[in-house]
């Protein structure tokens, strides 16, 4: 079973050289960690800037230079700023080849739902909403299942949607498994985790052909 | 040249009344108009529709305007980050519209760029889509969304001249330089006023044409949300 760690380690191999990519808040962000060094990739953020580097070094902080997480960022050489505008028409116009984000919930029909918890949690869908519909090549990254052990992975979302039909991909603690028009098909097994404790934590249609490999996360 | 220096905020502030929709730039705190916020609390102004990104912190930014309840309805992307905001929201309050961000930033668009509406894929199939118009262009489907329409709007640059033409700095862009020229009225505040001619025409990123109003903001504490870090 993976950490959250693994889960960006196993997801950062995923891309590719040249790649321009958005990347959520929580385990999409710890991404950026893990991606291989031989290959060129920029990171964009929904809040205007395009090339993000690491966190300040302390009493660098700049309040002006924040990432879509409100985290004081840098930038690196190549980089740039832009208006709101801009930088969705970089979303929805499929200039960004990877979005990765994080979920409540993903159908097997490959909805997902990841803003709103009614009458609970409600704290909007900020660029989200955005990237789903537009994006060709979407990941989720999430754990397989929620804190009281109910599956994330369903027949149909039952919290409010945030897209429908776009999730490609998906990461969790336990596989990877890929949306097609039949349901989940299991790609993946996370080290030491078995096909049925991947079924078991599936509440959608899981398609198992053949021997599923484990991961290679190095 | 025509002259859009305004010596107080006070003055840059004429004509803003109760129940009015305003517009107002920044990124969570980054980049928001500090100085107008403030006199609209001291205006006491109530009523107003305020479209934002978000909604501040509880003690800063917008929550300032909320803890004053002088917001009757919020439209914005994201609202975490201030329990005050949450509380009258579930309560019923304030009157709460959430959008896509790409969306928000288009619906100002529009208004400044003269567009009635423009279709987007973002929502579609999703609540934010009910009772919208949808469409079908070249197999998928997308919503339509309406220019906004308001009174003032509210932007924050880093360098500006007394034409009114605007320069940002890093992510404080995000929403200002979309909301110039949406309003009826558009209050630029600066960090620096600078006399026409101190600014490279090649680098100014709105044009003054956007602008009615433009006075150099006093103090700007430039909150940071989340203090992030790294080891030398």
């Amino acid at each position: 079973m993976l950490d959250k760690t693994g889960i960006a380690k196993r997801i950062a191999k995923e891309v590719q050289d040249g790649y321009y990519v958005n990347l959520g808040i929580g385990i999409p962000t710890l991404v950026a960690n893990f991606v291989r060094k031989d290959i060129d990739v920029e990171f964009q953020s929904e809040n205007g800037v395009l090339g993000m580097g690491p966190f300040p070094i302390e009493g660098e902080e700049d309040a002006d230079i924040i990432n879509a997480g409100k985290q004081t960022i840098t930038t690196l050489d190549g980089a740039s700023f832009f208006d709101s505008s801009l930088s969705f028409s970089m979303i929805r116009g499929k200039h960004v080849n990877l979005t990765i984000l994080g979920a409540m919930e993903v159908s097997e029909n490959g909805d997902i739902a990841n803003w709103k918890i009614p009458g609970k949690m409600i704290k909007g869908m900020g660029g989200a909403m955005d990237l789903v519909a537009s994006a060709d090549n979407i990941i989720v990254a999430m754990m397989h299942t929620n804190k009281r052990g109910e599956s994330k992975l369903l027949k149909r979302c039952s919290l409010p949607l945030t897209g429908v039909n776009c999730v490609k991909k998906i990461v969790t603690n336990l596989a990877v498994l890929q949306v097609t028009n039949k349901g989940f098909k299991l790609l993946e097994r996370a080290p030491g985790v078995s096909v049925n404790t991947i079924k078991n934590a599936t509440e959608g249609h899981l398609i198992v052909e053949g021997d599923i490999p484990e991961m290679v996360l190095e | 040249m025509i002259n859009k220096k305004i010596d107080t905020v006070s003055q840059a502030l004429h004509g803003v009344a109760n129940n009015m929709t305003l517009m107002l730039g920044g990124f969570g705190l980054c980049g928001i108009p500090e100085n107008a916020i403030a006199e609209l609390v001291k205006l006491g102004v109530k009523g107003l529709t305020c479209i934002s990104n978000n909604a501040g912190v509880d003690d800063f930014g917008l929550g300032l305007l909320l803890q004053n309840r002088q917001v009757k309805k919020m439209i914005s992307s994201y609202v975490g980050e201030n329990d005050e905001f949450e509380r009258q929201m579930l309560s019923g309050e304030l009157d709460v519209e959430l959008l896509p961000q790409g969306t928000l930033a288009e619906r100002c668009r529009a208004a400044q760029a003269g567009f009635p509406a423009i279709y987007t894929p973002a929502g579609y199939g999703t609540e934010v889509a009910e009772g919208k118009e949808t469409r079908d262009f070249d197999g998928k489907m997308y919503v339509l969304e309406h220019a906004f329409k308001a009174d003032f709007s509210f932007v924050k640059a880093w360098k500006g001249d007394e034409a009114g033409n605007l320069i940002f700095k890093g992510t404080a862009r995000n929403f200002n330089p979309n909301m110039c020229g949406a309003a009826k009225i558009t209050v630029a505040e600066v960090e620096e006023l600078l006399p026409v001619g101190a600014l490279d025409p090649n680098q100014i990123h709105i044009p003054g044409i956007f602008v009615q109003r433009i006075f150099e903001g006093k103090t700007y504490e430039k909150r940071i949300e989340q203090r992030t870090v790294r080891q030398k």
